[in-house]
């Protein structure tokens, strides 16, 4: 370890002497202006290198240059750190990634625990008295670099998972310079997976060696075309200049074939997307297929029965954080209950409180709910403030998961199933409780109902409740993809009527297919259109369908409906 | 159900008459024609919405206004006068910007206004400062092509944001690739219209830049985020330039950190996301990914530590962040304050003109001084997002920038210049023509 130093401590000094003896003769020999300058800067320079020259502590090679702040010497000091040779590399940069590694005064560095307590990263030890340190600046090129540099040195950890990440970063760093490590862990991997992703990172590194032959290039060129992805199809475009007609011929062969590849994936790509845009507003909307659909009374305030669901995601998470840390993970689960029943129960109160007097009369019930609306987002706005909210997303429903060309989105794919479950459970309890018998038989006749001996105000509050209890749980999935404002709702009102009256009104089937509908048409134009023309084409496309068939895709039959 | 309309209709009409009075009661108070007198307090207007899509981000400078005013009374007040606040609530509602600042100038006869946020309610009440003669400082960065003689710009103009911000990323990360992501509306549409011709002058070709709008609210980015990473995929580095506005931008992220666009592949740049919008997300996925402003809550200046500290002790919460629309409010009620001591009035003439050529320190290093074009010098600042949620910088201009309020990249714009001082006070002076008021149809 002194040995590595002292080396390379020899070999800064003749590179110094070499570079600023030449000015301080030049000066001997009378020269003048410019040369002067010069070495009076070499002058200064040689004396701040003896200052730094003897650190504390003997370090890595380049470690000094990570207390800089010009991030192109810093990022030459992970290089240098990397490259060095030196145990203690892996822990520097380590603990540089999490931006936990700190410059002391005497450019030594010191990593921070998450005690708030210094260490040296060197021994281990602890720092009683760091003096005054700052954190070693990163930028996305010094982050680019930390990256590859990691990947070199973590290729031979003992995880196989530690492994796949750092091939995974040297095949996005491509640096030529981490071939002999690639080939020499490639030679010792047993897991096939992590295996496969080394040789595609040699590919990719390979590929920039400008003294690699033809042969290898060719295979590496075939590994990457084999791997099919965005990825693999961005290294192979950087090629396409520049390499003999052989190589180029085959880059633009590969290019072609992971794109037609790439394109065939796109379409199942883009039907998952619709799949889970229609799923959000399935969600947004099945509350408001309850009480627009099956009782009639056009809720504006509808919107803000998803914000308050939205809320009381918020809230159960904080009280959780604050009184139950262990269950945070499981937060998201434990708000749909409690959305439930508090969007539930404002459902109720708004029921009997307003809507009970303004039954059969549509207009008034429209301005009254959509005045209501907006005295909820303003309770909200002063009772929260009028910043967003910060929902946090549990681990198990952050990132993608990869399937074929696929990649499936974990919050997303969440959202779909939720929708399905959230359906599913309306749809039975509707059917098979004696609540949902109710309902039905209340909103079917009215009159017939009463008079077998149903309490009908009473089920109207319930029915109403429900649906609002459901807009409540659509509040808790809308919280993950969406802010969390006083805003939340207007964005979906609109589109849950959509979907609703699309569906056909009064008929739950119809608000499902209605939605995927929407949804997966939606995704389709969005590529071709633009998001803002694809909108408007939608909207058309749906007036003119009204126009046609005013009762939607599955109009309500029998001799309740209303002429 | 006939019957019960002429109900409707009349409570209706007496909830409208209730507004009405209440209204007058507020606006009409008596004596308020004295305030513009000698004696008494000084009258400020404070015009943003506190409720609302827009209130998310106008309610902090509603307050950022009130602690400033605060200050300066315990200072002593100016020109041995109080400050008194006049505060209105537009809602988001664009009309009834125009309505309210017509109500605050000639009702409250308040001596300069501070508000608006979106271009589309300053374009709203621009007629009624200049009809009423009245003082508006304006603290967002917007898209240029306007100098009113009534208004004061205290907020970038794109020379001062957006060109300098893909210049670092030509420049440091060798970006050749671009995509144009924004909100449709005015301010996105304009600045990405003089990126474009700037872009093309610096020789990037027409195919490698990716135009890309989206309604106001979007929340649904699955499609444009995969579109941006094939765009992201022929082999030259890509990056972002957001103008996405408001609540679209909180989706737009999230949907970034899951399909995992991390800032080492292609960085995003945006130019309307601060630390309040960052507030309510998971910064952890998002870290590298860029801002341009003039100032950012982590600018480690004395000034800055000062109103950082004072901020958090008038609002009570340790947890408030800054931003750069409110420091932009700072350097426009310093000026203002200036501007008055000097002409020792606050008749709108006098200030207007005193106005020009005064100086005072900005929070992040350096003296910011109004120009005679009604705009302000101003560092340009670029940070990348951090885990905690707050911006590391990571370049800084050497100096202050002065503002291009007509962009030399646009067609229609490129001969005009403004200059309020005497005798050219104009707008939009045409150089070519020597006219005022001549702009050059493209």
């Amino acid at each position: 370890m002194r040995a590595v130093a002292s080396k390379a401590e020899r070999a800064v000094t003749k590179r110094v002497l070499a570079r600023f003896v030449a000015p301080l003769l030049a000066i001997a020999a009378g020269g003048r202006g410019r040369s002067r300058s010069r070495a009076r800067a070499a002058c200064a320079v040689l004396g701040l290198w003896f200052v730094f020259a003897q650190p504390a502590r003997a370090q890595p090679t380049g470690a000094e240059l990570l207390g800089s702040s010009n991030f192109a010497d810093i990022q030459r000091g992970v290089e240098a750190v990397a490259g060095s040779g030196d145990p203690h590399a892996l822990p520097i940069l380590a603990a540089m990634q999490e931006g936990r590694l700190y410059a002391r005064g005497d450019r030594s560095l010191a990593a921070k625990s998450s005690d708030g307590s210094y260490t040296d990263p060197l021994t281990g030890a602890a720092i009683a008295n760091p003096g005054a340190v700052k954190p070693v600046r990163l930028n996305n090129n010094v982050r680019r670099a930390l990256d590859a540099a990691l990947g070199a040195l973590r290729l031979f950890s003992p995880d196989p998972g530690t492994r796949q990440i750092a091939a995974e970063a040297i095949f996005k760093g491509r640096d030529p310079a981490a071939l002999p490590a690639l080939n020499r862990a490639i030679g010792e991997e047993k897991e096939p997976g992590v295996n496969r992703t080394m040789e595609q990172a040699r590919a990719s590194a390979l590929l920039l060696k400008n003294d690699a032959s033809d042969t290898d290039k060719l295979a590496a060129i075939a590994t990457l075309r084999d791997r099919g992805d965005i990825d693999a199809r961005a290294m192979l475009a950087t090629l396409a200049t520049g390499q003999p007609p052989a190589v180029t011929a085959a880059v633009a062969e590969a290019v072609n074939a992971i794109d037609l590849h790439l394109r065939l994936w796109s379409w199942l790509q883009n039907a998952y997307y619709g799949l889970s845009l229609g799923s959000v507003l399935l969600l947004a909307a099945a509350g408001l297929a309850i009480t627009f659909g099956v009782m009639g009374v056009i809720n504006m305030a509808h919107g803000e029965l998803l914000m308050i669901g939205a809320y009381a995601t918020y809230l159960v998470q904080n009280a959780i954080r604050a009184h139950a840390p262990l269950l945070s993970g499981a937060s998201l689960l434990i708000a749909v209950p409690v959305a439930f029943v508090v969007a539930g129960a404002v459902g109720i109160a708004i029921e009997r409180l307003m809507i009970r007097y303004l039954y059969g009369r549509p207009l008034e019930t429209l301005l009254a709910t959509f005045g209501l609306s907006l005295v909820l987002q303003q309770g909200v706005r002063s009772i929260f403030g009028p910043t967003n909210l910060s929902v946090t997303t549990p681990d198990w429903m952050s990132g993608a998961i990869g399937l074929g060309g696929l990649s499936l989105t974990a919050n997303r794919l969440c959202i779909i199933l939720f929708a399905i479950a959230v359906f599913a459970a309306l749809q039975a309890a509707l059917r098979y409780t004696s609540l949902g018998l109710r309902m039905r038989a209340v909103t079917q006749n009215r009159r017939m109902a009463s008079a077998m001996g149903i309490r009908t105000p009473w089920i109207d509050a319930m029915t109403f409740g429900l649906g609002s209890g459901v807009a409540g749980m659509a509040g808790v999935a809308l919280s993950q993809i969406d802010n969390v404002s006083p805003n939340l709702g207007q964005g979906y009102i609109i589109d849950s009527f959509m979907v609703v009256v699309f569906g056909g009104v009064g008929n739950l089937w119809g608000t499902a297919v209605g939605a995927l509908t929407l949804g997966v048409l939606n995704k389709f134009l969005e590529p071709v259109a633009g998001a803002v023309l694809g909108k408007i084409v939608v909207l058309i496309a749906i007036i003119l369908f009204i126009q046609r068939r005013p009762r939607g895709l599955f109009p309500t039959k029998g001799r309740f409906v209303e002429a | 159900m006939l019957s019960d309309t002429p109900v409707l209709t009349r409570r209706a009409l007496g909830g409208l008459s209730l507004a009405a009075a209440t209204a007058a009661a507020t606006g009409f108070r008596p004596g308020s024609a004295r305030a513009q007198a000698s004696s008494g307090p000084i009258k400020l207007g404070i015009l943003h919405s506190l409720s609302g899509t827009m209130a998310i981000s106008e309610t902090t400078l509603k307050d950022v206004m009130l602690m400033l005013i605060d200050q300066q009374n315990a200072a002593g007040g100016v020109l041995g006068r109080k400050l008194e606040a006049v505060v209105v609530d537009p809602a988001s509602n664009w009309p009834l910007f125009a309505e309210k600042a017509r109500q605050l100038i000639s009702v409250d006869k308040v001596a300069a206004c501070f508000g608006c946020w979106t271009s589309v309610s300053r374009k709203s009440v621009l007629p009624v400062f200049e009809e009423l003669n009245g003082i508006l400082f304006y603290p967002v960065q917007y898209e240029g092509e306007e100098s009113s003689r009534n208004v004061f710009y205290t907020g970038a103009a794109p020379n001062q944001q957006a060109i300098p911000a893909v210049d670092y990323l030509m420049g440091d990360n060798g970006v050749k690739r671009w995509v144009l992501a924004g909100t449709d509306y005015v301010y996105p549409r304009t600045t990405n219209k003089i990126l474009e011709a700037y872009l093309k002058q610096k020789g990037v070709k027409p195919d490698d830049i990716m135009i890309n709008y989206t309604p106001f609210g979007h929340s649904d980015w699955q499609n444009i985020v995969s579109q941006i990473k094939a765009f992201g995929s022929s082999g030259k580095k890509t990056a972002v330039v957001s103008t996405i506005n408001g609540d679209a931008n909180v989706p737009f992220y999230k949907e970034l950190g899951n399909q995992g666009v991390k800032a080492t592949d292609i960085p995003v740049v945006a130019f309307s996301v601060g630390e309040e919008e960052l507030a309510g997300l998971d910064t952890a996925p998002l870290v590298g990914h860029l801002a341009a402003w003039n100032y950012f809550m982590s600018v480690d200046t004395p000034d800055n530590k000062d109103f950082i500290a004072k901020w958090h002790a008038f609002t009570k919460n340790e947890k408030r962040t800054t931003n750069d629309p409110m420091e932009a409010h700072y350097i426009g009620f310093n000026m203002w304050v200036k501007a008055v001591e000097k002409a020792g009035t606050t008749d709108s003439d006098a200030v207007i003109d005193s106005l020009i050529g005064v100086s005072v320190p900005n929070l992040s290093g350096g003296d910011s001084t109004l120009m005679p074009n009604h705009h302000v010098t101003k560092p340009v600042l670029i940070g990348e997002i951090q885990a905690d949620g707050q911006f590391n910088i990571v370049s800084q201009t050497p100096g202050l920038i002065v503002a291009q309020e007509w962009s030399p990249y646009l067609e229609g714009s490129r001969d005009l210049i403004a200059d309020w001082r005497r005798p050219m006070s104009c707008g939009n002076f045409n150089v070519k023509t020597g006219k005022c008021g001549g702009v050059s149809k493209s």
